[in-house]
């Protein structure tokens, strides 16, 4: 007689067996595996293919251009006179990023630290929501109301009153306004990566370990000083990432602003007051894109700049997500190699 | 030594100063509070506008006709704009889903080295790309070499906009599912693809159909890429290698023509489209309060959703 222990073991045995021999060939976990890292491989290929791309595409202007490209403000495309200088476009996109970056950043900070250190528990949630649907509405839609509602405002109740006081002292408020500017083009853009820089920062101040809150109050601070005291210093550069990441967007923002900007070209677009029509490397690339699609040296310049932009771009988000990435930090989870 | 006349001095200092720090921090609660009340009134000046105008232009046939000549008195409607968003949309993700989901296991699964690092690393840089970008490669790779703009070009762009997306969302997604899930099915001798497809796909479900909605939610707005890919179009799709017309696309052109009936169509498109993105971001939101997730919170902290 079979021990009733040995022929319960006999049979888990035989179940393993079965199973194992069920599911087919030991090779099928190979080349899962395989095609799991081909998948993991595929985006460092895309990556590499944009850069190839960009390059062959844009290699005509650069023989013909060469450094120039960079420098020149020229911009023409009529045959016979073809000639082509990125300096304008890429001066828009610095200032018009940049004066966005100006208006976001503080209101940004603001809104987190309401959010993360203020806000009563029951309000955190919705309005975090809020703040994030705000990143939700499609960039279109944000050129489409700068175009048909935003621009009507600015233009009567910031533009007119600010040319009327400073207009002809001043180079920067220069300019009739007209609604269709780099100011109107900046402060959509603001509005547009407040939810990005806003909804970041927050997370990194609820990071911030509530013991140094705690000690700070302790010392006798009003809610501000332990702000400013435990939680600044402790997520400065998770702060700085995340207004970097912010900057990457404002970059790379194309429809919105290309709806807005007023669409200068040329030496008339480098930026010099704010009521003035300006261009960015995304807008001119949108713009011009119809006129150019058939081929030629007018198409390589436009590619030329997307590759400009690529590269800036590309700078921007390795050093945000380097700052990012020290901070917010995923602990937990399961990883098995 | 401190003589009581100093201790007196430093506690009328004291007191003085305990106000004055008291009214700045009260001033700076004010102002973080409208830092809030600033950024709350343009979302909801856009949600009204559109909601109010775009609700005028809503009609049968706006929705299922064709444009009309540009200025003629029969404006038509969008049709073709909301079929090609929609077939863009599922192409796009027949060629992004896969390959993000199965990124995902990788990063999930096998990247705890320094390849896994690498990929996770330029997965999230891929994500911030002004996606103008892409789009002028898709166009440089694809229109260029075949030779005229297609549903192919624009749905291969987007699916680069949504594969890093569906690939974070996944990995972190798939963490989430206890390890001792996996030791179970390893014990009872189940291979690895099984274990990952049958135990832990399934319980990292929920996430896994979010990361998804979200990507979808981003690529039915995107406009950047699509100028270079898909032209544009007025009729409905007969070849998906000819061009199409797209929600994004249709807005932008509408919004550049001057006369009113464009203007109304475009608020039209904008309605559509904004409801499309929005009911997927809040329904999304809406079960996962419920649900009270972790994985939810956790993509947030990444950034990717947004």
């Amino acid at each position: 007689m079979v021990d009733p222990l040995i022929s319960n073991l006999m049979s888990t045995r035989d179940i393993m067996m079965t199973i194992k021999m069920k599911k087919g060939s030991p090779h099928i976990d190979k080349i899962f595996k395989y095609v799991a890292i081909g998948a993991a491989t595929y985006v460092l290929a895309i990556i590499a293919m944009i850069v190839f791309n960009l390059v062959t595409g844009s290699a005509q202007v650069w023989q013909q251009e060469g450094i120039s490209f960079l420098t020149g403000s020229d911009w023409n495309s009529v045959e016979g006179r073809e000639s082509y200088g990125a300096f304008p476009y890429i001066m828009g996109t610095i200032v018009n990023a940049g004066i966005a970056m100006l208006i976001a950043v503080p209101l940004s900070f603001g809104i987190a630290m309401f959010l993360s250190e203020l806000s009563p528990k029951i309000m955190r949630t919705p309005l975090a929501m809020i703040v994030e649907l705000l990143a939700a509405v499609p960039s279109v839609v944000y050129g489409l109301w700068g175009l048909l509602v935003f621009r009507t405002y600015i233009q009567d109740w910031i533009e007119t009153p600010l040319h009327n006081l400073f207009g002809d002292q001043s180079i920067i408020f220069a300019g009739t306004p007209f609604g269709l500017d780099i100011l109107t083009a900046s402060v959509v853009l603001a509005i547009m990566i407040i939810p990005t820089i806003a909804s970041i920062s927050k997370e990194i101040m609820l990071a911030v370990p509530n013991s140094q809150r705690e000690a700070a109050y302790m010392l006798g601070a009003t809610k501000w000083e332990a702000f400013r005291l435990a939680v600044l210093p402790y997520s400065k550069s998770g702060l700085i990432g995340a207004t970097i990441l912010g900057l990457g967007r404002a970059v790379g923002e194309t429809m919105a602003v290309t709806m807005l900007i007023g669409n200068a070209t040329g030496a008339a677009a480098i930026p010099t007051s704010l009521f003035q029509p300006g261009q960015t490397m995304a807008s001119i690339m949108a713009n011009e894109f119809a006129e150019a699609s058939s081929g030629g040296l007018h198409l390589a310049a436009l590619v030329g700049i997307g590759l400009i932009l690529f590269v800036m771009a590309f700078a921007i988000n390795v050093v945000a997500h380097l700052l990012v990435a020290k901070v917010v930090k995923s602990h937990e989870g399961a990883v098995l190699a | 030594m401190i003589t009581p006349e100093q201790r007196a001095e430093f506690r009328k200092h004291f007191r003085y100063n305990v106000g004055r720090r008291l009214v700045l921090d009260k001033i700076v609660k004010c102002i973080v509070f409208i830092c809030v009340i600033v950024a709350i009134v343009p979302l909801i000046s856009i949600l009204v506008n559109v909601f109010s105008n775009g609700a005028a232009a809503l009609t049968w046939n706006f929705l299922t006709q064709v444009p009309g000549a540009v200025g003629s008195d029969d404006p038509g409607g969008i049709g073709p704009a909301i079929q090609g968003t929609l077939v863009l949309i599922g192409l796009s993700s027949l060629i992004g889903v896969p390959i993000g989901v199965m990124g995902g296991i990788f990063l999930s699964e096998y990247g705890n080295n320094r390849f896994g690092r690498t990929v996770r690393f330029f997965n999230d840089v891929l994500a911030e790309f002004p996606t103008i970008v892409i789009g002028v490669f898709a166009f440089v790779l694809i229109v260029l070499t075949v030779g005229n703009f297609s549903v192919w070009a624009g749905s291969f762009a987007l699916s680069i906009v949504m594969l890093p997306i569906i690939m974070r969302t996944t990995e972190e997604s798939l963490k989430l599912v206890p390890v001792t899930y996996r030791e179970a099915g390893y014990a009872l001798g189940i291979r690895r693809y099984r274990v990952v497809f049958t135990i832990v796909l399934s319980s990292a479900r929920s996430g896994l159909v979010t990361g998804i909605l979200l990507a979808v939610a981003r690529i039915a707005g995107e406009t950047a890429p699509l100028v270079f890919t898909i032209l544009g179009s007025s009729q409905f799709i007969s070849d998906l290698n000819g061009p199409v017309d797209a929600l994004p696309l249709r807005i932008w052109r509408l919004s550049s023509l001057p006369y009113d009936s464009a203007v109304t169509q475009g608020w039209g498109a904008a309605f559509i489209l904004i409801i499309m993105v929005l009911s997927i971001n809040i329904g999304v939101r809406y079960i996962f309060l419920r649900n009270k997730e972790k994985t939810f919170i956790k993509f947030k902290k990444l950034g990717a959703v947004s």
